[in-house]
């Protein structure tokens, strides 16, 4: 499966829109927002919005990447390597 | 010093009402809020019949937002925080800004989320476990609900859950009044809930304890005091009070749905005849001598009685036990309401939601008609003369009314609440 990054960055706003809690950064979703610092979701979520993207992609986020996966470019990065199959 | 405590917001989540003004017509009307239950039937339950609250969408969507309700699995939480967040509403009360120290919450549970706990384990046991997500364990700890309320509202006071079986309704209306009284609160949401359904109710149906003999006839199936009551119709929800410091409640011009004017707990140790199911009456008559005594009042004072009385065997005993603690009998019995014939027995909700409904009997003057005794035990008819147990609505002025909770691990509450009048 191949993804441009608009379509994936599309589909993350997907998956992160019922965990923001701020709907301004939500609309100006871009590579640098920060899920907790800018769309201020609730850390104990995070986990939530990895098992969605996980669901939404049919792949397995590794416990390792998981850590990283903080902003929406990390998520899209981590998304496009396992897809790749990396 | 001698705080005076009242209550200033009831919230109800019951097999036969939810929302307070549903509630106050539906015991006024004698309605039965127990079914027939596809769930219980398909899996072989002897009884078959239950008391499970109607919640819609949209009540649920008052108080909860849609992230909260994704993968929402817990129906105590649910019931607790509707009744919850009414009680603090009707007392005129918003979700604080900043942390509200002076209000805390001491709201029961006997479990939490049992059907999210359910889930948890099957995934566990499937090797799935990083699919639970974050949401079990606020859903299953046994705090949970005490912990949703205190989140909603702001509550920076003690936000704790009490657990003691069918007590633990009048507990927590104890606990919070002790906590104002000792000036150490000065408002505690308090109340208790209950989980609904099979894995609830499963261990109380293989106990033989509840009834298999309406099974065809779900409304006639809970029938306390009667002398063919035939074990207890399993229910659930979630009763909820506003408890405050009068001075709290006058400064802020709030209603006052009722005093209460003290209470008393105590267990039997399971001696004597006490067992883990079964009360040492005289544990039970101290207690309710005891919580007499703590009001201050006499036990001629006493207008009407909301009993425990869950349609069992041991309703007799009960009444008994009522007679030799207060020196009453006959005509000079106090009126008996029996709020369980309705509902069904609501388990660890049973006490506050029968609270709710003795708050009400207080405060508006009436006597709910006592529905499925009117073939009243021969052993209550001894005791008590048939017209203290009034089987029709009856408006009447109730000044003062000892509800009393019996439960698992012979453990006792009672609770004497007065109707408010200013000057005491």
């Amino acid at each position: 499966m191949q993804m441009d990054r608009t379509t994936l960055l599309a589909t993350i706003r997907e998956v992160v829109t019922p965990y923001a809690k701020n709907q301004e950064a939500l609309q100006q979703l871009n590579e640098d927002t920060d899920f907790i610092k800018d769309l201020k979701i609730n850390s104990a979520n995070l986990v939530d919005v990895i098992l969605d993207v996980e669901e939404k992609f049919n792949i397995i986020i590794d416990n390792e990447s998981m850590e990283k996966m903080i902003n929406v470019k990390a998520a899209i990065d981590i998304v496009e390597s396992k897809l790749a199959g990396s | 010093m001698n705080t005076r405590v009242v209550i200033t917001g009831l919230g109800i989540i019951a097999p036969n009402a939810s929302g307070v003004a549903d509630f106050r017509d539906a015991l006024q009307e004698g309605r039965s809020g127990i079914r027939h239950d596809a769930a219980l039937e398909a899996l072989q339950f002897s009884c078959q019949i239950a008391g499970t609250p109607v919640v819609t969408a949209e009540m649920q969507s008052r108080y909860f937002d849609a992230l909260e309700l994704k993968g929402f699995n817990s129906s105590a939480i649910l019931y607790g925080v509707l009744a919850g967040m009414e009680a603090w509403q009707r007392a005129g009360l918003t979700a604080a800004v900043n942390t509200d120290w002076d209000s805390g919450c001491i709201f029961g549970t006997g479990s939490s989320g049992v059907d999210k706990l359910r889930e948890a384990i099957y995934k566990v046991d499937e090797g799935q476990l990083r699919r639970l997500g974050s949401t079990v364990v606020a859903q299953t700890m046994a705090s949970g609900i005490s912990a949703w309320l205190g989140g909603k509202l702001g509550l920076g006071n003690q936000v704790t859950t009490n657990s003691s079986a069918c007590i633990t309704g009048a507990e927590s209306l104890l606990m919070a009044y002790d906590r104002i009284r000792a000036g150490k609160a000065t408002r505690i949401l308090a109340g208790s809930t209950s989980d609904s359904g099979p894995y609830i109710w499963g261990g109380f149906d293989a106990m033989k304890v509840c009834t298999f003999k309406s099974n065809d006839n779900p409304a006639a199936g809970s029938r306390p005091m009667s002398a063919t009551a035939a074990g207890f119709v399993p229910g659930a929800g979630a009763g909820a009070f506003v408890v405050e410091s009068l001075d709290s409640a006058l400064a802020r011009n709030a209603p006052v749905c009722a005093e209460i004017l003290g209470g008393h707990i105590n267990s039997g140790g399971q001696r004597n005849d006490g067992t883990m199911t079964a009360p040492n009456s005289e544990a039970v008559q101290r207690c309710i001598r005891e919580a007499v005594r703590e009001a201050g009042i006499s036990p001629s004072d006493i207008d009407a009685i909301n009993g425990h009385l869950t349609a069992t065997g041991k309703d007799a005993l009960e009444i008994q036990n009522w007679s030799a603690a207060l020196g009453r009998s006959g005509t000079d019995f106090p009126y008996i309401s029996a709020l369980k014939g309705m509902t069904g027995h609501c388990l660890s909700a049973s006490g506050s939601v029968e609270l709710v409904a003795a708050v009400l009997q207080l405060q508006h003057g009436f006597l709910f008609p006592n529905i499925n005794c009117e073939d009243l035990h021969p052993d209550i008819r001894a005791v008590v003369d048939p017209e203290r147990i009034p089987q029709q609505l009856r408006y009447k002025d109730l000044q003062v009314i000892a509800k009393a909770s019996f439960g698992f691990g012979d453990v006792n509450a009672c609770v004497i609440l007065k109707k408010y009048h200013a000057n005491g």
